[in-house]
């Protein structure tokens, strides 16, 4: 059984949380401190039928509540700033890190690693190494929570959202859905696997399916009939891929846009919002097309050639 | 009896300020709906401004050019009752409602030719808008929907009003009431005030 | 003296008589009996939840049934229980009396407002008899819009109609305070609770007309198959919650103010003194609403807002807490060299300030951002929201009740059974509560059917709490009904309180006053207390 008062913690951040918790602990427990000890005080020294000096005192009233609205302020401020800093922490991913993709779906989540290996339910990680997850949302919203790891984010339908974390001690952690999703939302739970890096790679080797998270994209890429305008090779003209992530793109109204994971996202669901400069609106929207899961695999594939250099420049 | 006379200065005071509350929470109601408005315009504007072409620009400035004189003929209702002149209350207020009907017959006619134009959101949408205009027409009818029923609402207190100033000899004693109906009137037109613009202008010439 | 004096209860019997009233304090009593029976129906399904949550397995009803119980439990707590309380039943009744006047501003649009709660009522209740609705209290989008298939229409409408209930309850009392004070009754001479009405019925009135629209927009896009909160067409859930929350978190204000209100009444009484700080409390109030509106991103710091809407969230949320500790530290002022006597309606006061603190200094936990990244959507916020909503208001309405009951009734409750049930209801809240911040910080998710084994000792503890606390609110259902017969006649001033309502006979006759009261003093004018010695009743 887990420790009976504190989840364990087995994150980088788990222990700045845990810190500013036990800060605000001790703060309050000074705070009912200060309040209980006179107020116990007062009401058993001034209980009615008790000898007590009762005549009333003239006190500073307003510099009284003046000190006692300023104090409080400023204690505030520092614990907004601890929060806000590690808040900020929490929500910005270092570079390197290695990128999940996680879909939800009523009621189970679905991971698929960089290398193309499927998980529902489980998430199998290297300890010791910052981890992006990717997540999207098949239908209502939920929310991936790793109380181990101290975070969580709600994964939104209609739009990516990331969540980040670096897992610091090899062991078995529950991860749960804590946003309300239906029936089964207490059932949307697993667990994260935290392995040495030795057996990761084994892991990884042991349940390695034929393609990579990138190969299944370039896959989906073909079938889905994109590689007839955009491979180089085409004859219809269609912006490349190639070097395309996180690279500017110039819009037919004038303006530029970052390739990011968004952008892609919406080119593919609904091109004709944003046409990108000398070109038409000649693809049809996906929107209704195409899974979560396959969009995701489609963007790791766009990734994946993104050090690669464009046939043609537009 | 000043006490008795102080009570009706309290209660005529309390009267207004209770429908000027009212009109608060009305700004509220429409809030959410401006504030959705605005968002998604950010988010979609080239759809937007798209869709907007689609509104009927000449039903749209006929409609303003209306409300706007039911609120001129309500301004003389009110002054009228002022100066106690029931014949003239009667008469401004038929104005008013009349005005507020012709109002709704052109949107009847307007909302006509929005159905044939495939202009409510759906599988069935008119196929020239581009798919988030479907959040600026969702918009449009809950809008303009929610303002007509305002409008209704508004009819209905002119002609009970219109009906006890008939019935009374001395339109003096709901002087008040007729001055707090064109308070309301006055906020429904303002609120079309600021539909016109966003629905039928913005975004037409973009 | 007439023995039994013409008053607002006795006046008519007639059925007709109270369906029709347009009276503030038969409309008070006719809110109190019908959330009494919301209230009944949520604590039922509270108890089959927290039986449920005895196992870790979900043994005891299906996961679905589970869901419609804390949505029923949500709903009613929150609409036809939390809002309508204090505002409504305490409010109605005491609101015109205390400030001298012979009814609110608009007596026949306070009928209408109860009417309107009845029906609101009614067809929530209709939906629950249906087969329930399983979306939660704060009906998220696209599950409540897309893909629930309970009667989420049916719900939304009830609380849809019972929300216009509320606006006009709040835009009443709005006018009812600032234009029918009695002469010489001045903002500043206001007893507390008069301020802390005003600052709920500023929340009352503009805020619910936002969740009015909000709902309305989730309904029609339920009906409609499409709308603005729905991905598939481009629309945002997040700006569901967005607006919902405008509501939301300005109607917790509404769940907590009027408690406030009536702890500064009860606690300058039994301490025979005028309260500390009166204009610091009376501000912090409108302080409170005012701040309490640019709050509500805090509910949403993990829903993918930016994260500098969020940090400006978390610095408003720490400010709006300031005001919440100056009360405190005026009440807890206000006792020294009072002369303290405790009466059940001041252990109630004091337990008050014991659950509030706790509830408020929890808020803090979760105002701070990385704190509430782990738990937000856990027990901790269901514990925190508990300790303000129940330790809070609940506590004060017991305490309200126990406290004007002499002047609404005309008759004594048993004062031993009043203080018997206050320390009940104490020791058996916290039993209830306590543990559950343990179990957010350990992980468990809230509104979850079933849970991890390594959950259940705090559950039971829990659950073994609730049954102590059932029993805090069983009592004085039974000895206040059993008063109204046999409990002693109250004289006008019992407690021999200052405020214009004790200056009337108990029950108060039909107008209030025979003639409009002046007044000449600040509220809470106890006459000085004595030195060194015996210093009981003046």
């Amino acid at each position: 059984m887990n420790a009976a008062f504190f989840p364990k913690a087995a994150s980088t951040v788990a222990g700045q949380t845990d810190h500013l918790y036990f800060a605000l602990l001790g703060f309050s427990v000074l705070m009912l401190a200060l309040i209980f000890v006179p107020m116990v005080f007062f009401l058993y020294r001034y209980r009615r039928g008790a000898k007590a000096d009762r005549t009333p005192l003239r006190l500073p009233t307003t510099y009284i509540e003046i000190t006692w609205t300023v104090i409080p302020i400023f204690i505030a401020f520092a614990f907004f700033a601890g929060g806000a800093t590690v808040f900020f922490n929490e929500e910005v991913a270092p570079a390197d890190a290695m990128e999940m993709n996680v879909v939800g779906k009523q009621w189970m989540w679905k991971i698929q690693h960089p290398e193309g290996n499927r998980e529902i339910n489980e998430l199998h990680l290297p300890v010791n190494r910052a981890v992006k997850l990717t997540m999207g949302s098949e239908d209502v919203i939920h929310s991936f929570y790793v109380p181990a790891f101290r975070i969580k984010q709600d994964v939104i339908p209609g739009r990516f959202t990331t969540e980040w974390f670096q897992p610091t001690q090899v062991g078995t952690y529950h991860f749960y859905c804590s946003e309300y999703c239906g029936v089964n939302h207490s059932k949307m739970d697993g667990n994260v696997i935290v392995m040495t890096a030795a057996d990761y790679q084994d892991w990884l080797a042991h349940g390695r399916t034929s393609e990579t998270l990138a190969q299944s994209g370039e896959a989906l890429f073909r079938t889905l009939g994109c590689s007839g305008c955009h491979a180089p090779t085409a004859t219809v003209h269609a912006p490349p891929m190639e070097g395309l992530y996180e690279n500017k793109v110039p819009l037919s109204d004038g303006t530029f846009v970052r390739a990011d994971d968004k952008y892609l996202r919406d080119s593919i669901l609904i091109p004709s919002a944003q046409i990108v400069a000398g070109y038409t609106s000649a693809m049809p929207a996906y929107a209704g097309h195409i899974r979560e899961e396959e969009l995701l695999q489609l963007i790791a594939y766009i990734k994946s050639v993104a050090k690669e250099i464009p046939p043609h420049l537009p | 009896m000043p006490e008795q006379n102080q009570i009706v200065a309290q209660q005529r005071e309390a009267a207004t300020l209770g429908m000027w509350a009212f009109l608060a929470t009305e700004v509220l109601f429409f809030g959410g709906l401006f504030v959705s408005y605005t968002v998604y315009r950010h988010f979609y504007f080239a759809d937007f401004a798209a869709a907007s072409r689609h509104t009927d620009v000449t039903f749209g400035t006929i409609n303003s050019i209306i409300l706007l004189t039911s609120s001129f003929t309500m301004a003389l209702a009110v002054r009228a009752a002022k100066m106690a002149s029931q014949r003239l209350v009667s008469r401004h207020l038929l104005l008013t409602i009349f005005l507020g009907i012709f109002f709704l017959v052109i949107k009847g006619f307007e909302y006509h030719k929005d159905i044939v134009d495939h202009l409510i959101p759906g599988p069935h949408f008119n196929a020239e808008i581009p798919l988030h205009g479907q959040i600026f027409f969702y918009l449009y009818w809950i809008m303009t929907g929610l303002h007509g029923v305002h409008i209704i609402i508004g009819l209905a207190i002119m002609s009970i009003l219109l009906g006890l100033n008939a019935r009374r000899t001395a339109s003096l004693k709901n002087s008040q009431a007729i001055e707090l109906a064109g308070l309301y009137w006055h906020f429904v037109d303002i609120v079309w005030l600021y539909l016109y613009p966003l629905l039928y202008l913005v975004g037409r010439h973009a | 003296m007439n023995p039994n004096p013409v008053n607002y209860l006795n006046t008519d019997y007639t059925i007709k008589s109270w369906l029709l009233t347009t009276d503030h304090k038969r409309i008070g009593i006719l809110y109190l009996c019908s959330i009494l029976i919301f209230f009944a129906i949520a604590v039922y399904a509270a108890a089959l939840m927290r039986l449920e949550l005895l196992t870790p397995a979900g043994d005891l009803v299906l996961s679905d049934t589970y869901n419609k119980l804390f949505t029923i439990h949500g709903v009613l707590m929150v609409w036809f229980f939390l809002i309508p309380s204090i505002p409504s039943v305490l409010g109605n009744f005491l609101v015109p009396l205390m400030i001298g006047a012979r009814d609110v501003a608009f007596p026949k649009l306070n009928l209408l407002s109860w009417y309107l709660f009845m029906v609101g009522g009614f067809f929530t209740l209709h939906a629950v008899i249906l087969g329930g609705v399983d979306t939660g209290w704060t009906f998220y989008t696209p599950y409540s819009s897309t893909y629930s298939n309970t009667h989420v229409i049916e719900m939304a409408l009830g609380i849809f109609i019972a929300g216009f209930g509320s606006i006009l309850t709040g835009l009443n009392f709005l006018i009812t305070i600032q234009k029918m004070r009695t002469p010489g009754l001045t903002w500043f001479r206001l007893p507390l609770f008069i301020w802390s009405m005003y600052a709920t019925s500023i929340i009352l009135v503009l805020a619910t007309p936002v969740l009015a629209i909000t709902l309305l927009l989730m309904g029609i896009e339920r009906i409609w198959g499409i709308g603005i909160f729905n991905p598939k067409l481009g629309g945002d859930p997040v700006l569901f919650q967005h607006l919902f929350w405008f509501y939301s978190h300005p109607a917790v204000y509404i769940m907590i103010l009027p408690g406030m209100g009536v702890i500064s009444e009860i606690i300058p009484c039994f301490s025979r003194k005028k309260i500390f700080g009166y204009k610091f409390v009376a501000c912090s109030s409108v302080a409170i609403a005012v701040i309490g509106f640019l709050v509500w991103g805090h509910h949403m710091f993990v829903s993918s807002q930016s994260i500098y809407a969020g940090i400006t969230f978390s610095l408003l949320s720490f400010l709006v807490s300031i005001p919440s500790a100056i009360k405190v530290f005026n009440w807890t002022a206000t006792l020294y060299r009072g002369s303290i006597s405790f009466e059940a309606p001041m252990l109630y006061a004091t337990g008050f300030i014991g659950l509030f603190v706790i509830g408020g200094l929890t808020g803090l936990f979760l105002a701070t951002l990385a704190v509430d990244v782990h738990v937000h959507g856990t027990y901790f916020v269901v514990a925190h929201f508990h300790y303000i909503m129940v330790g809070g208001m609940v506590t004060a309405f017991m305490g309200g009740i126990h406290y004007w009951w002499p002047k609404i009734t005309g008759r004594l409750y048993p004062e031993k059974w009043g203080q018997f049930s206050a320390i009940i209801l104490f020791v058996g809240f916290n039993l209830t509560f306590f543990p559950q911040f343990i179990l957010g910080y350990l992980g468990m998710p809230r509104r979850v059917h079933d849970y991890a084994p390594e959950f259940q000792i705090y559950n039971v503890i829990s659950t073994a709490g609730a049954t102590i606390l059932g029993l805090g609110y069983l009592l004085p259902i039974i000895y206040l009904t059993w008063s109204l017969k046999n409990g002693k006649r109250a004289d006008a001033n019992p407690w021999s309180a200052t405020g214009l309502e004790w200056k009337t006979a108990s029950p108060p006759p039909e107008h209030n006053f025979a003639k409009p009261p002046v007044v000449t003093e600040d509220a809470y004018n106890y006459p000085p207390l004595g030195k060194a010695k015996e210093a009981g009743d003046a």
